[in-house]
């Protein structure tokens, strides 16, 4: 073969056009012929092992399966991504070891989950998922909603419902209705300002005495009965979801968002003329328990 | 060779090589290195170690664990850089030594060559020395020949084999493996990397072979340029062996010393012996070639040649372009050398030293960014941040933590940690909180450290990573 070409020019393949228009054989190196015959080989093989062919409205399916549970049945379909991803979400060791965990969780108390680092690492990762699928469109991811108002912030230690993990399991699994008439329809405009000014010197902010005082008496008497829900003292109440006034929180009042004195009366002023209505829905029916005691952990954890 | 001829070389069919084997003082150097080498590979995963956790395999690449084992050095992947720097200290040493004393790497160290001379060796004890496996190979088929090929490759085989299972048994518990791997129980990648390397050791140290110097081999390529006239490279002394009227048979006459010098050739006695040896199949009397891989096995040869013959040995050697061209000794100290060398030792003491000061923990802290800060319902700001600890050791560790640069009246919070032990290899993520009054800082944010300290290990400093305490404009 080769070697007879040695030392000799290249050979032509024989053939002449025009006259003298030849050809040179410079066939591959035999290795190179052969690693592309593996490749035809290994062509062949794709073809018949995995789905190829489309055939007018269905294609060639391999001879590959795959084997899922769906709705308590076990399917058995031809080889595709999809259905490998779902048999690696029943079967895969990833998924075995989160279930086990799961368990582990699901018998613990929240005291337990709480103690325990590794649990507790577990329900921080695992329920920051749950929260931000269900939770933080409303609640804001990490429970710091975008902007005050509608939605208390989860992070602070101020809980409308309670902050035991009683009150917030209760609260994720029922849901909560956040009511406060609007009193721009009984009050005058002059008694809104004054109730506001003693609703802000509550929690220290500086406010007009005078009106303070006057408004003190609305917040107390019959006539604002704002005391029923937010307590004499204006500490609120959970088992109405009443805020606690004293505080330097603000779920719905944007006060410390106010440039000014002016702007925080206002931003009070603003909630009592046109009360709250807030609503949050019950998820019982959505989660499952060891996914609701997953969420209070978490919940439980944001808040101080 | 011209050319032309080399150009041809690329297309022609291979030439076999059947070189014959040879004693002498490098063949005997060079069966040391390979039993060292073979001893080292085939017997380092049996090796047991005794450690407080992970394997109790001295050496052992903990893929799924994500942790090499190296006796009492635990490489995490953290470490990471260190096998840039073992990288870097290959390569140096490569440099040096091919400066120094050209392809001893080749020719001695090199796995093709180790792994070759093993296939070289089966093949002789099989088919016999040089002659007869000429004679084999051009035999037509027949029951003997079948017997000994088939013999031969069937050890091949199982030399490979042996060689991918072992190399397996660096990433697993050795013995359990095994027993998996023959019940059928292994993981699958263990029989693709066995059946990998079995196909590839067979093909390249049986059937490859001095290919793979001349033709895959990168180095072969770029080793040229770490030559100068004083690196050692294998020679034929070509004014002593060829005299003024060429080499000569001994024939009747040429026998002595002086019959040779006065009939004016020289001391090479075309024996062939020289090429015979050569497991690249070249001819060192045409000079040195890109396919000498420096074996000195034409050296062994050649000199007991000339043991036989009472003349003195080195007509093939070890020597250097300046020796050759001028007489003059080869310098040791060269700028090259000495550079290489100095490079060499800084990458093996700032490795030696990473190695020695590896942290024995690791900590993470990132602060929470949604949302950044809390104001709190007494008015305080509160940061929360992701803390990650990674115990290194093998000990389990009780570690307390504090925060250094916060002002007076701060408060680091770990919720129901106080203290907290970490197993060995643990790795375990905690939530922290920081409250502090915002009047109590002047810029926006503040720097502070958080820092950990090993309740139960004097021996280990307190870590210190850092953070930021943010607080708002108002
Ligand atoms: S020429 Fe000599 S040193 Fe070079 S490969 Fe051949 S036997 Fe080895
Ligand atoms: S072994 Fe020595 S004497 Fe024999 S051919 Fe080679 S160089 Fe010449």
């Amino acid at each position: 073969m080769a070697d007879q070409n040695q030392g000799k020019a290249v050979q032509t393949t024989g053939h002449a056009w025009d006259g003298d228009l030849q050809e040179f054989n410079n066939p591959l190196p035999r290795w190179w012929l052969w690693t592309f015959y593996a490749t035809v080989v290994f062509a062949v093989i794709y073809w018949i092992w995995y789905p190829a062919w489309p055939i007018a409205s269905s294609f060639t399916k391999g001879i590959g399966s795959v084997t899922y549970q769906a709705n308590g049945e076990e399917v058995t379909t031809h080889w595709n991504t999809r259905a490998e991803l779902i048999e690696e979400m029943q079967t895969g060791s990833e998924t075995l070891k989160q279930q086990e965990y799961m368990k582990k969780v699901a018998a613990a108390s929240y005291a337990q989950i709480e103690s325990d680092p590794e649990m507790s690492g577990f329900m921080r990762s695992t329920a920051k998922v749950l929260f931000a699928d269900n939770c933080a469109a409303c609640h804001g991811i990490g429970g710091a909603p975008l902007k005050l108002g509608l939605y208390p912030n989860l992070g602070d230690d101020a809980w409308l419902w309670g902050g035991s993990t009683e009150q917030i399991e209760q609260t994720i699994r029922a849901g909560r209705n956040g009511f406060m008439p609007a009193f721009g329809e009984v009050l005058s405009d002059e008694q809104v300002e004054q109730v506001a000014s003693y609703v802000l010197s509550l929690s220290g902010s500086s406010a007009d005495m005078a009106k303070a005082e006057a408004g003190k008496a609305i917040f107390q008497g019959k006539e604002g009965g704002c005391y029923y829900c937010h307590t004499e003292s204006g500490k609120g109440m959970h088992s109405q979801g009443a805020a606690n006034l004293t505080d330097q929180i603000w779920t719905v009042a944007d006060v410390p968002g106010a440039v000014d004195d002016a702007g925080k009366l206002e931003a009070v002023k603003k909630v009592i003329r046109g009360g709250i209505q807030r609503q949050m829905p019950a998820w019982s029916g959505r989660l499952d328990d060891t996914e609701i005691k997953l969420l209070t952990a978490y919940v439980n954890s944001l808040g101080g | 060779m011209n050319d032309s001829d080399n150009q041809s070389d690329l297309y022609a069919a291979r030439t076999h090589i059947y070189p014959r084997s040879v004693s002498g003082r490098f063949r005997r150097l060079k069966w040391g290195v390979l039993a060292l080498a073979y001893g080292v590979y085939f017997l380092l995963p049996w090796l047991h170690w005794e450690r407080e956790a992970g394997g109790d395999q001295a050496v052992l690449f903990d893929l799924v664990g994500r942790k090499f084992y190296l006796f009492d050095l635990v490489v995490h992947p953290q470490d990471i850089f260190w096998l840039a720097g073992l990288l870097m200290i290959a390569a140096y040493l490569l440099f040096f030594v091919t400066g120094l004393a050209g392809r001893v790497f080749c020719g001695y160290f090199c796995f093709q060559t180790l792994w070759t001379d093993v296939y070289i060796l089966i093949e002789r004890l099989v088919q016999g020395e040089r002659p007869a496996r000429i004679r084999l190979a051009k035999a037509p088929w027949g029951p003997a020949k079948i017997v000994k090929l088939g013999l031969t490759h069937l050890l091949w085989l199982l030399v490979a084999f042996m060689t991918g299972l072992t190399f397996v048994l660096y990433w697993g518990n050795a013995p359990e493996l095994v027993q998996q791997f023959f019940t059928g129980q292994a993981p699958f990648a263990a029989y693709a990397t066995t059946l990998f390397l079995t196909t590839t050791t067979y093909v390249m140290a049986g059937i490859a072979r001095e290919q793979v110097c001349t033709y895959m081999c990168p180095y072969a390529r770029f080793q040229a340029v770490m030559f100068d006239k004083d690196t050692l490279i294998v020679s034929y002394d070509a004014q002593r062996g060829e005299g003024d009227k060429g080499r000569s048979k001994l024939g009747k006459t040429l026998k002595t010393k002086e019959a040779r010098t006065e009939a004016g050739v020289g001391d090479c006695i075309d024996c062939g012996y020289c090429v015979q040896v050569c497991p690249t199949g070249i001819d060192i009397r045409n000079g040195l070639q890109i396919q000498c891989i420096s074996c000195a096995l034409c050296v062994d040869a050649c000199d007991t040649i000339m043991d036989s013959m009472g003349w003195e040995r080195g007509l093939v050697g070890y020597t250097s372009q300046r020796k050759e061209d001028t007489g003059v000794q080869a310098r040791w100290l060269r700028p090259k050398v000495i550079g290489y060398a100095a490079v060499l030792v800084v990458a093996i003491g700032l490795l030696g030293w990473s190695v020695s000061h590896q942290v024995p923990f690791d900590m993470t802290v990132a602060q929470e960014r949604q949302p950044i800060y809390v104001r709190l319902s007494d008015g305080r700001i509160q940061n929360s941040y992701e803390v990650k600890l990674n115990n290194k050791t093998n000990k389990t560790l009780t570690l307390r933590f504090r925060a250094e640069g916060l002002p007076e009246g701060a408060d680091l919070d770990f919720g129901q940690f106080t203290e907290i032990s970490l197993r060995p290899e643990q790795r375990l993520r905690l939530a922290a909180k920081v409250r502090a009054m915002p009047k109590e800082f002047d810029g926006h944010s503040h720097p502070f450290y958080l820092i950990v300290e090993p309740q139960n290990a004097p021996e280990l400093q307190p870590f210190k990573a850092q953070s930021v305490f943010y607080v708002p404009e108002k």
